[in-house]
């Protein structure tokens, strides 16, 4: 069969190719872990995807029907590793909701900028990672410049760097360190001015526009339709963003902050003025606009970051302190989601009345986000097939769980 | 737009397939569907553009089984799998803004026909949102529920040649998998 597509980058057309599977991963560097990729290809398109997962697959759930819900937190940072924070965050409000359990104003804030430093750590990783994916090596380097500080920051919070287990249901393990908050705001005043070298770097860099403008685009009802969640979700212009429109558990930590969800509307992002313009090539729901949503939120939360830490000094109350280790839970059940850098996050309990739970359930966002590959690279080019996958920044330790 | 009006709009459409309800559970409330009327009732949510359901968020299985008989005694239930569906909206919300989501609940026996080892059935809804495709995978593997109509009903995470549904209450780690010892 000869290729076909209506691409002027295809030069073979009229060249007879056979058809040929491709392996790439589970140890692909692009695969953003042990992915699997089977590609059936035609010369350089791509007819057929099929993602092979499970290769981190761990059976987190089980564990969790046999552990107390203080007891499962270090299993939530292990899932998404590189937004431990944000996980812990969704387990522990997710219990909270089922002990009808209430916070402090200063717990809720410490729990803003904690979530909201998580989210810029894992978004560098996403920005660095996706330059690698393109094959530019530097951006990685300057956001990990970056991110180490963020972890230097957690590490002086938390004692550790990667998995933090530090939001925890009830509250926090523990209160911010003094002078914590001082050196945070002299870490956003620094951090703030270097995206625009990112934006140099990447974002307006015809090369990167070239490789991602216009390459798996995808539609809103396309988005939805397969559980997308996200930047991949407000990429595509669905205005939708679970700190604002979740439950109110969830909300109530954001309330009367000043944000606006970072999506599309009427061809404008919110507060575009400060940012690069989108380019003409660009198109709604494609990697570009992906990325873009990821590095404008980026922004919003050094903002919010701000705003929490002035809320959090002049807050009254304790930092939250966590619930006993064995602490007996009302029989119940409750579904709750997040708003986890990577997407929707949530958590689903099943408790019969004890203090271990019945059933744990991790509903992860990747998962659904990468359920779409098969999808939308169907006719791509090969060297596209990064270029997609990365654009929806899934970590398999959540997918796989 | 509250649960109760939903409740009972689904009540007034489909009558008998709606099985039941549990509005003042602790945490979330709850609808039972018998799995005869699962699509129909799953396409009307989504569809209707009263409700919009568009976000399915997650399918899965809670296996009601105590193995340890003096236990079971006192569960206070008979053994069976509950297959969970929590849908939501990115149009329709509470009307105080936050997130309007709704639960359905499938029960179904542990194993089809009181045969140990048969698996049971439940309707697939792979064709109302393709989210349910992969989810419906996951929850056959790890819980062991066929879901017919399913396009392409496989192991996801477990390895293919995998034996047991590692979430069921009674399943038994293997010894051995291909010479790995396995507890």
């Amino acid at each position: 069969m000869a290729a076909s597509v209506a691409d002027q980058r295809v030069i073979e057309f009229d060249v007879r190719t056979d058809e040929m599977l491709v392996n790439m991963g589970p140890q692909h560097p692009s695969t953003h872990g042990v992915l699997r990729l089977v590609l059936r290809t035609d010369g350089e398109v791509v007819s057929e995807v099929e993602p092979h997962l499970g290769y981190l697959h761990r059976c987190a759930e089980k564990i969790g029907e046999n552990l107390t819900p203080r007891q499962w937190v270090p299993y939530t940072d292990r899932m998404d590793y590189l937004a431990g924070m944000n996980m812990n965050l969704g387990w522990a409000l997710c219990v909270e909701k089922l002990l009808d359990h209430n916070l402090s104003d200063k717990a809720k804030h410490l729990r803003v900028i904690i979530a909201e430093m998580g989210r810029i750590a894992s978004h560098l990783v996403g920005m660095g990672a996706y330059g690698l994916d393109l094959g530019t090596f530097s951006p990685f380097l300057y956001a990990f410049r970056e991110r180490e500080k963020i972890l230097d920051l957690f590490e002086e919070a938390c004692g550790a760097r990667l998995t933090y287990s530090y939001l925890t249901p009830g509250g926090a393990t523990a209160d911010l360190p003094e002078g914590w908050l001082d050196k945070c705001s002299a870490f956003l005043d620094q951090f703030e001015p270097v995206i625009q070298e990112y934006h140099a770097l990447l974002t307006t860099n015809s090369i990167f526009i070239k490789r991602t403008a216009n390459i798996g685009v995808m539609d809103a009802e396309m988005v939805t339709d397969y559980g997308c969640t996200g930047p991949v979700l407000r990429g595509s212009g669905v205005d939708h963003d679970l700190r604002r429109d979740g439950e109110e558990i969830y909300t109530e930590m954001y309330e009367n902050y000043a944000f606006e969800v970072v999506v599309q509307k009427d061809g404008h992002y919110p507060r575009d003025h400060t940012y690069p313009p989108v380019p003409k090539e660009a198109v709604l729901g494609d990697c570009w606009h992906r990325f873009y949503v990821r590095m404008l939120e980026v922004v919003q939360a050094i903002d919010l970051v701000r705003q929490a830490i002035e809320r959090y000094r002049s807050a009254d109350g304790d930092w939250g302190i966590p619930i006993k280790l064995t602490q007996k839970l009302p029989k119940g059940e409750v579904y709750l989601e997040t708003e986890a850098p990577r997407g929707q996050m949530g958590f689903y309990l099943v408790s019969d009345g004890n203090s271990i739970p019945r059933r744990v359930r991790a509903r992860s966002s990747c998962f659904c986000n990468l359920s779409v590959t098969s999808d939308v690279c169907r006719g791509a080019l090969l060297a596209d097939v990064p270029a997609i996958v990365g654009s929806l920044d899934v970590v398999m330790g959540e997918i796989d769980r | 737009m509250t649960e109760l009006n939903l409740y009972e709009t689904l009540q007034a459409k489909f009558g008998d397939q709606i099985a039941g309800a549990n509005l003042e559970a602790i945490g979330d409330s709850w609808i039972e569907v018998t799995a005869a009327g699962l699509v129909e009732v799953c396409h009307f949510l989504k569809h209707d553009p009263n409700w919009q359901f568009n976000l399915l968020n997650c399918i899965t299985v809670v296996d009601y089984f105590e193995p340890d008989p003096k236990k079971a005694a006192k569960a206070g239930w008979e053994p069976h799998l509950e297959v969970v569906y929590h849908l939501s909206s990115t149009e329709q919300k509470h009307e105080d803004g936050t997130r309007f989501g709704v639960v359905l609940k499938v029960m179904t026996p542990r194993w089809k026909d009181d045969q140990e080892g048969q698996l049971p059935e439940v309707p697939s809804v792979a064709s109302v949102w393709r989210t349910a495709d992969w989810h419906e995978r996951e929850t056959f593997d790890l819980s062991g529920v066929i879901f017919t109509g399913h396009p392409d009903l496989r192991r996801i995470l477990c390895p293919e040649d995998w034996e047991g549904h590692p979430l069921r209450k009674d399943y038994e780690m293997p010894l051995e998998y291909h010479g790995i010892r396995g507890r």
